[in-house]
């Protein structure tokens, strides 16, 4: 199969639609799902005019606060009416509505800034396409960027591509992914692997998940994409367990496009051949470290091995693994298809592209949202999430989950970007922000991510296993109001240690909430500290 | 140092075995030696009940198990200008300190009560109340010096005093080492 | 942790540990060069003869031109390398580690049978912890005396999984095993049976030898008598792979 016959074939998709006037999509990803969406979806279905209408479960459409959503889209490209809080029993006023006058009561006003302010690519079919159809999602161009790199590139071209665009690693590290793709390919093997980490766990982010229940299929054919170009023939998607809704979609999704000839051997008739096969995680907040993730694969302990030998020399079973995160992966297909150009003129100068970012904590619209890299992050909570709820002011920001840090209000203009976070003593990580108001204690907000991290500590090396553990009972003690100078002394000793020597990231990034709050809050600790000591 | 240039010392024992003294005293010859360089003020060892103002040198045996020896290790504090930690239970808790995996109340059942045929009683009157945990002195106080071993050898005191005397800071890992 | 297998025909190369100029085969790892050239580097989860583990971090070095510290163990050498294996941050950290060690579980020295013998005691020794700053978990554990040789004796235990990896690579039996996160961790035999009730051991001992603290003993030893040998450990795994 070529490009025409691709694009004929989603030609012939679109054109079986002809004589429908309006698509009615209800959010079915998990939020809006947990909040009712599935009998809207059922009323929809039954209310809906039976012609000129199709009712379709969609994926995430980002404002989780205001679930579930629905929206009415004429298909001739015109805005779709955006409604919240859907009932079931609202559900025979919206059929009613189609094509005539939107149900105000429920309408969410289409300028919105949270909606206004995003850019999507990752998105782009979030909240659009079926994420259980093979066919809508070749209707919106679906897979032309993976048939475009198996019939008119080389993998070395699809490389440069890549390359160009200075994608960087969305799981956290952001390593230029250009560089990982052409490490893998430089390696000279017969057996490759392709992994997507889809083990996402940092508390407070969603934005993996999202992306594998809104729009699966983008995922695999970044996945194909990258095989093609570091030349590896078999894929795994490492997804953990407490997402059976993502898995159940990708499954589908696998399935689908392995049966339609987009995976599995000699793929649209080329000489190209990619397995996917899908692999649960069973909850291990280190098993999102790469080489703990793999030996899980493998079917051993998920515990991390020292790097070097990183992955792209030996990672599963020993052989070149090309590791890339779910958002990394969906960044690809639109990076093909428009060019590498396009993809660098969008962020900053270090930082490209757009960033998926999962609001949570105490903001008013909570949920999923994309902005280009280097969008302010006053804009980001204050505009696009709406800003603090009732009245009290705002404190800190978390970003980057257990390995990340707090930012203060003093920082909020600062462009979010991979350097400027770090130099600010956090990172971007995987997306999540977590917003906290004025009635946060970051004492506490430390001692919470450090017990995350000592729990999640698989043990292995010393200074996580035990490190972990005595920072979370010093916290624990000045929490109290029963910490001493020499506490908090023995505190930021057991920080440079824990960093500068564990085995893996989830250690070497474990003090971080705890350095990121001593810097921008040092005087919390302190006046936390008990009145005797000296 | 003292007015007549002898170093002043104290030692006090507190939850531990007494062999940390015996073993000062196993310095044999030595102690005729040291007594020419060193005033004992105020110890097991000697009659002196009172605690002089000012101390050179503060050396305690035992871990902080009860109120007595936290009063004592904080007198010590108070009064010496070089506290030292001599032996494994006032520098890790050693034996005492097993105690701390187990509540308090489990410890008094099976001390007074378990292990007790004739009217078993949880003692009172004219015994120092115990603390929950057992801590190493520097657990409750600044130490200076650490001098580890169960006991330290009499060589690893002897090293340690002739330091001191020289106006040194003695390194003991030099000579002694936990349960050495 | 595999390393690649190392390849038939390897180069030398020249590096520096400690200013010292030394010579080494690239298949080479930092901490065999280094002992080979009686640079002492201290560790504990690091056996010859045994795979490498990489877990203990007492071994870490720095190496000019990369801010991250690496495990000797488990980082090959490679030309111009210019290795510090002892400076003054080094140092610290390491007896930070060995401090988090001895307050992790109950290593009650003076009343343990590996009393004089172990290399815990004496890693203490040697990176001069003298005491221990951090707080004393103190957190029971048990001891498992179910097995008619040997005992095993939790709150001695440091989870260096030498024993693991003897049992596995150089037995063959793969009886003992690691269950738990964490502080949670714990050596197990089987599947968490008692080690007397194992079908897999063969009480052969190795695990025993290997371990480097009192966790891992003999019936019938008192105080400070538990002596362990090492010496059939490199001897075994040369025969192993036919030197």
């Amino acid at each position: 199969m070529n490009l025409d016959e691709l694009n004929e074939m989603a030609e012939g998709v679109r054109a079986a639609d002809t004589g429908i006037a309006h698509e009615v999509r209800v959010c079915m990803a998990a939020s809006c799902q947990s909040s009712g969406a599935g009998p809207v979806l059922d009323g929809l279905r039954e209310a809906a005019p039976s012609t000129g209408c199709r009712v379709k479960g969609v994926g995430c459409m980002g404002l989780c606060s205001a679930g579930p959503l629905v929206a009415v889209a004429p298909m001739d490209g015109g805005e779709p009416v955006l409604y919240r809080d859907v009932k079931a029993e609202d559900a025979q006023a919206i059929a009613c509505s189609i094509g005539t006058a939107p149900v105000e009561r429920l309408r969410l006003p289409n300028d919105l800034p949270f909606f206004s302010r995003q850019q999507k690519i990752v998105l782009e079919n979030s909240g659009v396409i079926d994420p259980n159809s093979f066919k809508g999602y070749i209707a919106v161009g679906g897979y032309s960027a993976m048939v475009q790199a198996l019939t008119e590139m080389t993998p070395a071209e699809v490389l440069a591509e890549v390359t160009t665009s200075g994608l960087r690693g969305r799981g956290g590290g952001g390593y230029p992914t250009g560089l990982k793709w052409s490490t893998v390919a430089k390696m000279p093997a017969e057996q490759k692997f392709v992994i997507c980490n889809a083990d996402e766990g940092d508390p407070g982010a969603f934005m993996d998940r999202a992306i594998l229940e809104s729009d699966p299929h983008r995922v695999i054919e970044g996945m194909a994409i990258a095989a093609y170009a570091v030349g590896a023939t078999r894929g795994y998607v490492y997804v953990r367990a407490e997402y059976p809704l993502a898995v159940e979609r990708l499954k589908t999704a696998i399935r689908k496009a392995k049966r339609s000839g987009f995976l599995g051997a000699h793929i649209c008739d080329t000489q190209f051949s990619f397995e996917v096969e899908v692999r649960l995680g069973a909850g291990a907040f280190v098993c999102g470290e790469e080489t703990a993730l793999m030996a899980s694969i493998e079917g051993l302990r998920g515990q991390p091995r020292p790097r070097p030998p990183y992955p792209a020399e030996a990672g599963l079973w020993g052989h070149p693994t090309l590791i890339n995160n779910v958002e990394t992966f969906a960044n690809i297909a639109p990076i093909l298809l428009r060019g590498g150009e396009w993809f660098a003129g969008i962020g900053t100068e270090r930082s490209k592209g757009t960033k998926v970012f999962a609001l949570a904590g105490t903001i008013r619209n909570t949920g999923l949202i994309e902005v280009p890299m280097g969008t302010r992050l006053r804009d980001i909570i204050e505009v696009i999430g709406g800003g603090i709820p009732d009245g009290r002011a705002f404190k800190a920001v978390q970003t980057g989950g257990p390995s990340g840090g707090c930012l203060p209000a003093a920082h909020l203009d600062i462009p979010v970007d991979y350097d400027s976070l770090r130099e600010l003593g956090t990172i971007m990580g995987s997306g999540g922000m977590i917003v906290m108001d004025e009635t946060s204690s970051m004492v506490d907000v430390a001692r919470y991510f450090m017990e995350f991290c000592m729990t999640e500590s698989c043990g292995k090396c010393i200074p996580c296993r035990a490190g972990t553990q005595q920072m979370h009972d010093i916290l624990k003690t000045i929490a109290k109001g029963r910490g001493t100078r020499a506490d908090l002394a023995l505190l930021e000793e057991l920080c440079e240690v824990v960093q500068a020597t564990s085995l893996c990231g989830l250690g070497q990034t474990a003090p971080n909430p705890v350095l990121s709050t001593l810097r921008h809050f040092r005087v919390e600790y302190e006046d936390k500290l008990a009145a005797t000591s000296a | 140092m003292s007015a007549n240039d002898r170093v002043s010392v104290a030692t006090a024992w507190l939850d531990g075995c007494s062999g940390c003294h015996m073993s000062f005293l196993d310095m044999d010859e030595r102690l005729i030696a040291l007594a020419d360089k060193i005033d004992i003020v105020y110890s097991p060892l000697v009659d002196a009940k009172e605690l002089p103002e000012q101390v050179d040198v503060g050396i305690i045996e035992g871990s902080v198990s009860s109120e007595e020896d936290l009063h004592k290790a904080q007198l010590l504090r108070k009064h010496c200008r070089l506290l030292i930690s001599l032996g494994d239970c006032a520098v890790n808790g050693n034996v005492p300190a097993m105690r701390n995996q187990f509540k308090l109340d489990a410890v008094f059942d099976r001390a007074y009560r378990e292990n007790v045929s004739f009217q078993p009683q949880r003692p009172t009157q004219g015994v120092p109340a115990l603390l929950e945990r057992v801590r190493p002195v520097h657990g409750v106080v600044a130490v200076d010096v650490f001098v580890p071993g169960c006991p330290p050898s009499a060589d690893a005191i002897w090293y340690v005093l002739s330091e001191l005397i020289e106006g040194r800071i003695p390194d003991p890992s030099q000579v002694t080492k936990f349960g050495a | 942790m595999p390393l690649p297998a190392p390849q038939p025909q390897v180069r030398v190369v020249t590096l520096k540990i400690d200013g010292q100029d030394v010579s080494a085969r690239e298949d080479e790892t930092i901490i065999e060069v280094a002992r080979e050239n009686r640079v002492p580097i201290p560790s504990l989860c690091y056996l010859e003869g045994l795979s490498v583990w990489g877990a203990c971090r007492l071994c870490v070095v720095e190496i000019a031109g990369t801010d991250r510290l690496l495990a000797a163990c488990s980082t090959r050498v490679t030309e111009g390398m210019q290795v510090i294996t002892n400076s003054e941050r080094l140092q610290r950290y390491r007896r930070t580690i060995v401090e988090l060690l001895f307050a992790e579980r109950n290593h009650v020295c003076s009343v343990c049978v590996s009393n004089g013998h172990c290399e815990l005691q004496t890693l203490a020794q040697r990176c001069g912890v003298d005491h221990v700053k951090v707080p004393y978990r103190h957190a029971r554990y048990e001891v498992d005396s179910s097995h008619d040789l040997f005992r095993l004796d939790h709150n001695r235990c440091v989870l260096c999984t030498r024993c693991v990896r003897v049992c596995d690579e150089i037995e063959g039996a793969h009886t003992w095993d690691v269950m738990g996160r964490g502080t949670d961790c714990r050596v197990i035999t089987d599947l968490a049976r008692p080690w007397g009730d194992s079908g897999s051991c063969t009480s052969c001992g190795k695990c025993v030898q290997v371990c480097p603290t009192g966790a891992l003993v003999r019936h019938g030893t008192s105080v400070g008598e538990m002596t362990k040998d090492l010496k059939f450990l490199p001897y075994l795994s040369r025969r192993r792979h036919g030197q």
